[in-house]
């Protein structure tokens, strides 16, 4: 370490937003580009901690080596860096971007002060990797002729992909949709991940060998029997995306929809492919819109419909309002109960907490009005909380546009689950032993899919994890052939 | 002294030796020491008055011997003698014996079975070997005994003693001498290998026609009673050598009594394996004229069950019979330390250069005193780690002992006092009728042959020989894959080679270690992993390398071994190397020699990676067998290289290889004829060195580590500045400091006697792999085998050669915790969970903590997983005693005030005195503030005040504000070292507290410089129960084997608590190899030291404590059933308070405000004693639910229930699986009656002090303040005078004391040792005589003024008047010592002031405050470590600076008028009160000698006053400026 009291000189320091007014008529990024000398400062901020929570049990899932670089980088050792975090983490310009860093909320330095800023410090330096040119392609050293499916790519099925391939073997990735990337496409609005990031880490995999068919859904597309006699192993990744929904009067009307469909539609327009026919575009310009969950979900769909044009938005949570600061029943180095706001709560938005949508309303179809009541929980005889309505606080009111994002339910049974007789968990995700084995020889489990909705890095995580249970299968199974 | 090596089956219940190893007892590491002494005419003329003489000398030294659990049975005591003719000529007729002249004839002293036919069967034994020798047996007399003053263990294990009489048949009387000895060794042997029923009480005391041996287990006043010849006036003799034992065991047996035939011997041979190693090795290479064929019948030279200083006798006697005199194969043996030495006499160093090529030093504290029956003298060590005192008297008698004062003499009556000084020989020749002094006789036996020539001639240096041609170059494509094959991770480059050549040191770390040990980690572990450094406690002090360097050496010999008989100019034809450690060009110079006298064969230390785990033990019983070969064809070196590692090799474990070659050598006898060299890959740390040498290496090329450090330029990770060659010199210069503190802390000063001395525990390896390998090896729970070694190197090989794009170094996670590392206790799902389990007072949450710490510990980390409760037949958890009484039994660690903040500290004496357990100062003293109770009957004042080596704050103030004094003997992290508290950890307050400036280091010692052996340690123990008689006296030792015996001796020096700490915890800094390399889990020294007490019958009378990460109930229960009843805990305590184990304790950071004194990061302290008192009920409460399962209703019950325990069944782990906890679990076969808990207490022995009589004669001062005055004559027997009085002034009028001069005491005689120790304020003691050692310890405040008896002959100011390491530790007061002192003069002072008129080596060691005034000569090393204080020392013949240590302070001349003014009245006082002509004559020319004073001033400390002083003038000045307004 090379500044043992750099914590105790330099304050916490993030790169700025873009300016509310400037951000919000574009689809790009919003923060602003970091110096570097601040970056190094920031790195000398990291303790080298004997115990690094960051890493820990309630840290980094992709168990990134957070001290290394954090100290590479004050350094000024980029590509060291760039390596140390390449070994644990195969897209760190995903997590950098996106992921809320239980990390930071795990570290040390947060006990007494604001926590080392390691999600910035992990995003810039995998962009200061591409460019100047240091990422480049991983060819196998040898290949084993062995052929792995993974379905798809997500997350979890490129990293489980990406690492399957660099062991040698032959991978085909499958995406029901018509572009590669699974959320990470459709999911993420640009102004948080713009698309060419992704672009050009697929061109990476691409160029090490991996195969990507898109607009294949296994399970109708290709039978899952198919599947089975053309590959040695298969990795499901298929994420979790069947979406909670609000069963309540006037869920119908036209007006209301689930928020990935909204963030899909607009994802896709701003790759170029023509806008939807106005009945079946969904957008808030000009309109009052109201999202329902607070989740980063929600704040994905506020920030767009700042950028759409909306008139009004209002976000409404069935939760009470967290503490501003971390709750004690959440103490250090446990991920906080706190009230977050995002970058698209600052560019404007009218939140509620503790509200339950109780109908919709409208005329010809279309919505017009939103019922809910305020409420509060309170904790029952054995101890469960139980939501209860506060009297006489029933309220309306005016919509056009009302997005649900409450959550997901679990993965898509239908079809490829179903076929295959996998096992499920008592949450309805795929069950899987200690390799991330299935119930069904040969094929794996990764990712939400298997966890249940969960965060970009998990989904990293996993598909390694994954990886490695199928390697180890396939090296018995190679054995085995071999007599 | 004695460390058994006996090994030998039980073959009696009268136990006439040492027991079997039993469970974790070893006899092995049995331990003593003693006391010396002779007393000789020097005319050589005889009489019984010498041996009456004798045997009181001996009398007067039974408080240094010791007594078991019975009371009248001793360790042993004996005496030597002269073989008195004339008293056998007068008893022999009665015998049926017809003698022959005086020499005619040699007598054996020969114990016997008491069965008579086993003893007629010896007998005959004798009879036959005596008749094939062609000499002729006379007879068997009955040596005429009493027993009926013996203990009961002695009576029961008494052999049947008989003399056997010996004719000389026509040879010279030389060579009578030496078949005499042909004849005891082939009979030892003969009855050894027999059948006979109770052999191993055969033993024969001594076979001379000079001298005889009269011993046994026997306390000294027994011997003449026993022995009833003693008695008889006409037994009489010139000289007589006696000796009284200190076993730290009470197996204390007949024949380890001393004296042996030529030795008697206070200390200890720490390189003993090595040692009996290296004589059975060189047996192949044995040549005599003087034996001729009578050679082969002596071997083993050394019979290896016997204990070290018997050893050591047949190691002397060999070469004394091979043809050398006494003193020159003592300085063979013991040679002084040369090497550092640049004063020596150019031909004595030749003569010790010499004798250094042909054989290694047995090194370690000695007191030696030998005798052929002429010659009659004593060596010291060359650290002069044993006390030895002489007086000459004009009627020609010459006294030495321990002691001074061990007989009475009038002052007129002596000639000459002195003491024996470190390597010097003392020495009487009774035949010339005078003293040889010890520079007479060294140049004498060094002119004896031109061996300075013979060196210059023969010897070949590495430097001196050709720069190579081809000397391997750095292969970057290869590296990081070879690097991978021996498991180098980027944690180590950081942290462990970096700070190496960036500091050329070792690298410090904090906290201890809580990964598994190498046996229980999933991860494939480096062999040296398995092997734990042993270390030095008690018995024997470690040495600082640092400060005392003059006595250490890394220079070494390599090559062939010569003919230890033979003395030919090419015996010391070998090469000599400056250090150990060989660069790639060094290596090269030796493979390319073109000498053929050194030709070298390098033999691969690889294996075949297809030939699997299996090929391991061929490839390696290959390279014995080829080895050998080379030897017996002529290789003189042997490489083993794993250079070459690639996909299809793999290497074969460094250590390993070395160890199976240098045992497979020794065991075919050639090992001396070629030596061993390693060129390994693997070898990077310290440990990983100090293993391969251990086990056999002569010198290391780590050449993998040097290319990693070009590596590591050529990538710049090394910082600015140093590039890869002078990474490589820093780095060798770090190897070789650790390499010596690894020495050091076994007490060990030399790399040649280190070399092969196997000074490690295995944990982990089972014995089919030790036998073979590393044979006797402490190996005790078993483990893995040759076969999962090889499993190890082939996973590291395989990661290293898989195929894949890119090859990166594994992190690491051994040092700082990693996900994907290795395994810690402490990790972020077992910190957080206490943390809130405490903070927020929940048991449920602790429970989640305790499951997950147990679970971890069952699976994957510690031994005490692997054992399971038996739970018998529960009972209401309402019946076991209520947590709060279990609570009383706990602590917390020795965490110092200055290592820890202030608030972390007291908050953890807060917590532990509401509950009425017990915290702990830790070694830094305590503010005075924190005795007093605040108003709200809380306390900050720690129960346990702790003793330590630096003595920082140890007042009597501090003393009897204790309720428990401990006694740090080592501790976990970092054992047999010392410590050092950097300038700017040093705040105003840590200052006061430890007598010391702030901003100036402070520097704590490795050993207590009051104690070097087990009696010193009792002694300690006596001192400062006079200190505090209420408070209890508690020895901390750290667990390694031996720790047993270790204990059962401190038992017997009257410990009243054993703390037996394991080897993880460790809440400061220390270095990275310590932390992770020495001492072993507490559950092993734990079990060990139970069973020995236990067996000893010595557990009842002490109580014992363990710790080291202690976590959970579950822990303390399985502590309470393998022996303790109480626990202490310091890492999880430290966690309640918010640690999150950062471990930057040594930096000053710690972000959470415990291990800092940064005041904006101790604000960040958020501990609340709420949160630990909830801790430790948490603890009492789990502690009590599993005691409800067990069925126990009190912890008491609980203590040493062993058969509540049984090893873990489902071990199912690839490296686990092997291991063997039986060992653990076995309960001594002791009778019922036997306590296995403490039930009693100690007696101290201080109801008879004389203090009693003064606290009596003072009451009018302790009570009123009214003066008094008392005379009272003194004795060596009275030890530890003043003390308990100056507890009673400390109790009533704090640190404050009395005014001076209060209470004065006037002695006449010879005070006993530990003279005026604590005095406090207010008191003068005044000696008209001489004092033993140790006098004014930690002297508080008092005046101590000694001053030689009125009518002396003797020149005062030459003659030694007050021992050694007198004024250690003290803090204030005054002394003033009209003649010399022994060595290390005022070390530790801190504040007090004192005059001397010359002292010994070392004098002002590791001073930081006073002023010591010495009028006279100093010995070597003066103000070595001295980092405050001053001292003025009359530079008379100008070489003063050469015998200072110069490292830390300078010299100038005393000019300053202040300075001037200090200096004149401590010498006029001085004058005043001790009458010194000496002091007088220089006041009397005072202007004509003060120029020749020089002042001592350390360079920090004067720094620091110099700016305080500006500072002062600064502040006095702004006062003064007038104020505008």
């Amino acid at each position: 370490m090379a500044d043992i009291r750099g914590f105790m000189k330099v304050k916490r320091s993030g790169p700025t937003r873009r300016p509310v007014e400037a951000r919000v008529h574009d689809w790009k990024e919003f923060y602003e580009p970091i110096a570097e000398d601040a970056l190094k400062a920031q790195g000398s901020r990291c303790m080298d901690c004997g115990v690094p929570f960051c890493q820990g049990d309630t840290g980094c899932p992709v168990e990134n080596l957070i001290p290394e670089w954090n100290d590479l980088v004050h350094r000024g050792r980029w590509i060291d860096a760039l390596k140390a975090l390449h070994t644990t983490n195969n897209f760190p310009e995903f997590t950098g971007r996106l992921c809320p860093a239980p990390c930071e909320s795990a570290c040390v330095l947060g006990i007494i002060d604001d926590p080392v800023s390691i999600r910035v410090i992990e995003w810039n330096i995998i962009d200061k990797g591409f460019a100047e040119g240091w990422v480049s392609p991983i060819l196998p050293v040898s290949e084993t002729g062995l052929r792995v499916a993974v379905v798809g790519s997500g997350p979890a099925g490129l990293a489980a992909a990406q690492q399957l391939r660099r062991a040698g073997h032959e991978v085909t990735v499958f995406e029901k949709a018509d572009r590669i990337g699974g959320l990470l496409r459709y999911g993420i609005p640009d102004f948080k991940m713009e698309k060419w990031v992704l672009d050009r880490r697929l061109d990476q995999m691409i160029a090490e060998g991996v195969t990507f068919r898109t607009n294949v859904d296994v399970g109708r597309d290709l039978s899952v029997e198919e599947l089975r006699q053309s590959f040695d192993a298969i990795c499901l990744a298929g994420g979790a995306m069947a979406p909670r929904d609000l069963p309540v009067p006037g869920r119908e009307l036209s007006g209301v929809h689930f928020a990935m469909d909204y963030l899909t539609q607009q994802n896709k327009i701003n790759a170029g492919d023509p806008p939807p026919p106005p009945a079946e575009r969904l957008t808030a310009e000009g309109k009052r819109v109201v999202i329902i969950g607070g989740g980063d979900t929600g704040s994905d769909c506020l920030g767009t419909t700042h950028r759409q044009g909306a008139k009004e938005v209002y976000q409404f949570e069935l939760l009470p309002q967290p503490p501003p600061q971390r709750a004690e029943s959440t103490p250090w180095p446990l991920w906080p109960m706190q009230l977050r706001s995002s970058h698209a709560h600052e560019e404007g938005c009218k939140r509620e907490w503790s509200v339950s949508t109780t109908k919709f309303t409208g005329r010809k179809g279309r919505v017009e009005k939103l019922h809910a009541v305020r409420v509060n929980f309170q904790k029952d005889d054995q101890g469960r909380s139980r939501m209860v309505e506060i009297p006489d606080t029933a309220f309306e009111l005016d919509v056009d546009l009302v997005l649900l994002a409450m959550g997901f339910a679990g993965p898509e049974k239908r079809g490829l689950l179903t076929d295959l007789e996998v096992t499920l968990d008592a949450r309805g995700n795929v069950a899987v032993d200690e390799n991330y084995m299935t119930n069904v020889d040969g094929v794996f489990a990764a990712g939400d899919m298997k966890r249940g909705a969960s965060l970009i890095v998990w989904a990293i995580a996993e598909g390694r994890k994954a990886a490695a249970g199928i390697e180890r299968y396939l090296k018995t199974k190679a054995l085995v052939a071999r007599g | 002294m004695d460390r058994s090596q006996i090994r030998q089956p039980r073959r009696s219940s009268r136990r006439p030796t040492l027991p079997d190893p039993h469970g974790l007892y070893d006899p092995a590491y049995e331990h003593d020491s003693c006391g010396i002494g002779f007393v000789v005419n020097i005319q050589g003329q005889r009489s019984h008055d010498i041996v009456a003489k004798g045997l009181q000398v001996l009398n007067n030294l039974e408080h240094r011997g010791a007594q078991g659990c019975d009371p009248c049975t001793g360790d042993g005591a004996g005496i030597l003698l002269q073989i008195p003719h004339e008293f056998f000529a007068r008893v022999a007729p009665a015998a049926g014996l017809a003698l022959p002249q005086a020499y005619e004839y040699g007598i054996g002293m020969v114990f016997l079975p008491a069965d008579p036919a086993g003893r007629r069967l010896c007998e005959q034994v004798v009879g036959n070997v005596v008749a094939e020798e062609g000499q002729r047996l006379l007879g068997w007399r009955d040596v005429p005994v009493k027993d009926s003053h013996l203990g009961e263990q002695a009576r029961a294990s008494m052999p049947a003693i008989r003399q056997v009489f010996i004719a000389r048949d026509i040879l010279s009387e030389a060579d009578f001498e030496r078949k005499l000895y042909v004849i005891r060794k082939r009979v030892e042997r003969a009855v050894r290998e027999s059948a006979i029923p109770e052999r191993e009480t055969f033993y024969l005391a001594s076979l001379s026609c000079r001298t005889l041996v009269y011993k046994g287990l026997l306390l000294p006043k027994q011997l003449p009673l026993f022995y009833q010849d003693l008695a008889d006036a006409s037994v009489v003799s010139a000289l007589a050598l006696v000796h009284s034992r200190f076993s730290t065991n009470t197996f204390p047996t007949w024949s380890l009594a001393h004296p042996y035939r030529y030795v008697c011997h206070n200390g200890e041979i720490n390189t003993l394996k090595g040692n009996v190693n290296w004589m059975r090795a060189r047996q192949g290479r044995l040549q005599s004229d003087l034996f001729g064929d009578d050679l082969q019948k002596l071997f083993p030279i050394i019979h290896e069950r016997q204990s070290d200083s018997a050893c050591f006798d047949n190691a002397l006697e060999f070469l004394v019979m091979g043809g050398r005199s006494l003193p020159h194969a003592m300085m063979m043996l013991i040679p002084e330390a040369w090497v550092g030495n640049p004063h020596m006499d150019m031909d004595r160093r030749g003569f010790y250069e010499y004798h250094a090529a042909m054989m290694e030093p047995w090194d370690g504290p000695a007191a030696m005193a030998f005798t052929d029956g002429r010659l009659i003298g004593a060596t010291l060590d060359r650290n002069g780690l044993r006390p030895a005192r002489y007086v000459v008297t004009h009627d020609g008698l010459a006294v030495m002992a321990s002691e001074a004062g061990v007989l009475p003499f009038a002052p007129q009556d002596i000639r000459t006092k002195g003491r024996l000084q470190p390597g010097k020989m003392f020495l009487v020749d009774t035949v010339q009728g005078r003293i040889i002094d010890d520079e007479e006789i060294k140049a004498d036996i060094a002119g004896r042959k031109p061996y300075r020539q013979w060196v210059a001639a023969h010897r070949i240096s590495l430097d001196e020989l050709p720069q190579p041609m081809n000397v391997p170059q750095p292969d970057h494509a290869t590296l990081r894959q070879r690097q991978q094959a021996f498991s180098y991770t980027i944690e180590e480059l950081k942290m462990v080679i970096t700070p190496m050549v960036v500091n050329g040191e070792e690298a410090v770390g904090s906290m201890g270690t809580d990964t598994p040990l190498a046996v229980l980690s999933d991860r494939p572990q480096l062999l040296f992993k398995y092997f734990k450094q042993l270390f030095a406690q008690v018995t024997n002090p470690p040495i600082d390398p640092i400060r005392e360097a003059l006595v250490m050496s890394l220079v070494t010999n390599i090559g062939p071994k010569p003919n230890l008989l033979g003395e030919t100019p090419e015996s010391c034809r070998r090469i000599k190397v400056q250090q150990p450690i060989l660069t790639n060009a060094d290596l090269e110079k030796i493979r390319t020699i073109a000498d053929p006298d050194f030709r070298s064969r390098t033999l691969r230390l690889l294996f075949r990676v297809a030939d699997g785990p299996e090929g391991l033990a061929t490839a390696v019983e290959e390279m014995c067998r080829q080895a050998a070969e080379a030897i017996r064809t002529g290789d003189k070196f042997i490489i083993l290289s794993d250079r070459g590692v690639n996909a299809e090799w793999a290497p074969i474990p460094s250590l390993l290889g070395i160890s199976a070659v240098h045992h497979h050598l020794i065991r075919e006898s050639l090992r001396a004829e070629a030596g061993l060299i390693v060129e390994t890959g693997e070898a990077r740390e310290i440990h990983h060195f100090a293993c391969l040498i251990g086990y056999g290496a002569g010198t290391v090329n780590p050449y993998l580590a040097f290319e990693t450090l070009v590596d590591m330029a050529r990538e710049a990770y090394l910082p600015e500045g140093i590039d890869a060659a002078t990474a490589e010199s820093k780095y060798i210069k770090a190897i070789n400091k650790g390499l010596l503190k690894v020495f050091s802390k076994m007490g060990i000063s030399t790399v040649q006697s280190y070399c092969g001395a196997q000074i490690f525990e295995a944990i982990g390896l089972n014995s089919d792999l030790i036998d073979r390998y590393f044979t006797g090896t402490a190996s005790r729970i078993q483990g893995i085998g040759i076969r999962e070694v090889a499993e190890e190197a082939l996973r590291r090989h395989a990661e290293a050669y898989k195929p894949a794009a890119v090859h990166q170094l594994d992190f690491g996670g051994e040092y700082h915790y990693r996900v994907q590392g290795e395994h810690h206790n402490w990790n972020p799902k077992t910190i957080a969970t206490l943390q809130q389990a405490t903070k927020t007072n929940s048991y449920a949450t602790f429970k989640e903590f305790s499951a997950v710490v147990n679970d971890e510990s069952k699976t994957r980390s510690n031994l005490r997983g692997l054992l399971e409760l038996r739970t018998g037949t529960p009972i209401p958890i309402t019946e076991v005693e209520p947590a709060a009484e279990i609570v009383k039994r706990f602590t917390t660690g020795a965490m110092s005030f200055g290592a820890i903040s202030k608030e972390a500290h007291e908050t953890l004496a807060l917590a532990m005195n509401r509950i009425g357990a017990k915290s702990n100062t830790g070694e830094g003293g305590e503010d005075p503030e924190r005795f007093v109770p605040l108003p709200n009957g809380d306390s900050k004042n720690s129960a346990i005040k702790q003793v330590a080596s630096a003595r920082f704050g140890v007042t009597i103030h501090y003393l009897v504000h204790a309720k428990e004094l401990q006694i740090k003997m080592a501790q976990g992290a970092k054992p047999g070292e010392g410590g050092q508290l950097p300038g700017h950890k040093v705040d105003e307050t840590i200052a006061r507290l430890r007598y010391a400036t702030p901003g100036v280091q402070l520097i704590s010692p490795p050993p207590h410089h009051d104690i070097y052996s087990i009696e010193d340690l009792a002694q300690l123990i006596f001192d400062l129960k006079n200190a505090n008689p209420d408070a209890a006296v508690t020895v901390k030792l750290v667990a390694e084997v031996g720790v047993g015996t270790v204990a059962a001796g401190v038992a017997k020096a009257h410990a009243d608590k054993i703390l037996i700490s394991g080897d993880s915890g460790g809440t400061g800094a220390s270095p990275l190899a310590s932390i992770k390399y020495a001492g072993i889990p507490w559950e092993l020294g734990l079990a060990e030291t139970q069973q020995t007490l236990v067996m000893n019958n010595l557990r009842g009378r002490v109580r014992i404590e363990t710790d080291g990460q202690l976590k959970t109930g579950r822990d303390v229960v399985i502590a309470a059933l393998l022996g303790a009843e109480e626990f202490g805990f310091s890492t999880a305590p430290l966690i309640v308070e918010g640690c999150i184990m950062m471990r930057k304790c040594h930096l000053n950071t710690c972000p959470v405000g415990i291990a800092t004194h940064d005041p904006v990061l101790r604000a960040k302290f958020t501990g609340q004693p709420e949160h630990v008192v909830n801790y430790f009920f948490f603890l009492a409460q789990e502690v009590r639910e599993l005691m409800a399962q067990l069925g126990f209703r009190t912890v008491a019950e609980m203590v040493g229930r062993v058969d509540k325990l049984q090893a873990h069944k489902a071990l199912d782990h690839w490296k686990a699986r092997g291991l063997d906890l039986s060992s653990l679990l076995v309960r001594p076969e002791v009778e019922p009656s036997v306590p296995v808990r403490c039930v009693q207490a100690q007696d101290h022995g201080i109801a008879e002090v004389l203090d009693h009589a003064l606290i009596e004669r003072a009451r009018p001062a302790l009570e009123h303040r009214t003066p008094v005055r008392i005379d009272l004559p003194i004795r060596n027997v009275n030890r530890t005078v003043g003390t308990m009085l100056s507890g009673e002034i400390a109790k009533r009028y704090g640190l404050e004391g009395l005014p001076p001069d209060t209470i004065q005491i006037r002695f006449t005689g010879t005070a006993g040792q530990s003279f005026g120790a604590f005095l406090a304020r207010g008191v003068t003691l005044t000696l008209e005589g001489e004092s033993n050692d140790y006098l004014g310890k930690g002297l508080s405040g008092g005046r101590i003024i000694v001053y030689p008896p009125k009518g002396s002959t003797f020149v005062p100011e030459d003659t030694i008047l007050v021992g050694n390491t007198v004024l250690y530790g003290a803090t204030a007061g005054e002394a003033f010592f009209y003649g010399m002192a022994g060595e290390r003069f005022a070390v530790r002072n801190s504040g007090a002031n004192a005059v001397i008129e010359g002292v010994g080596d070392h004098g002002c060691e590791y001073m930081t405050g006073g002023v010591v005034v010495v009028l006279g000569a100093t010995g070597r090393n003066f103000a070595g470590g001295m980092s405050g204080g001053i001292a003025f020392v009359l530079n008379e013949d100008g070489r003063f600076e050469q015998r200072c240590n110069l490292g830390m302070v300078e010299l100038e001349p005393a000019r300053d008028p202040a300075d001037v003014a200090v200096l004149r009245d401590l010498i006029r006082r001085h004058a005043e009160y001790t009458g010194s002509r000496k002091a007088k004559a220089v006041l009397d020319r005072w202007d004509d000698v003060l120029p020749r004073f020089v002042k001592v001033v350390p360079v920090e400390y004067r720094r620091v006053l110099e700016a305080r002083k500006v500072a002062a003038q600064k502040h006095a000045q702004q006062k003064a400026a007038p104020v505008h307004g």
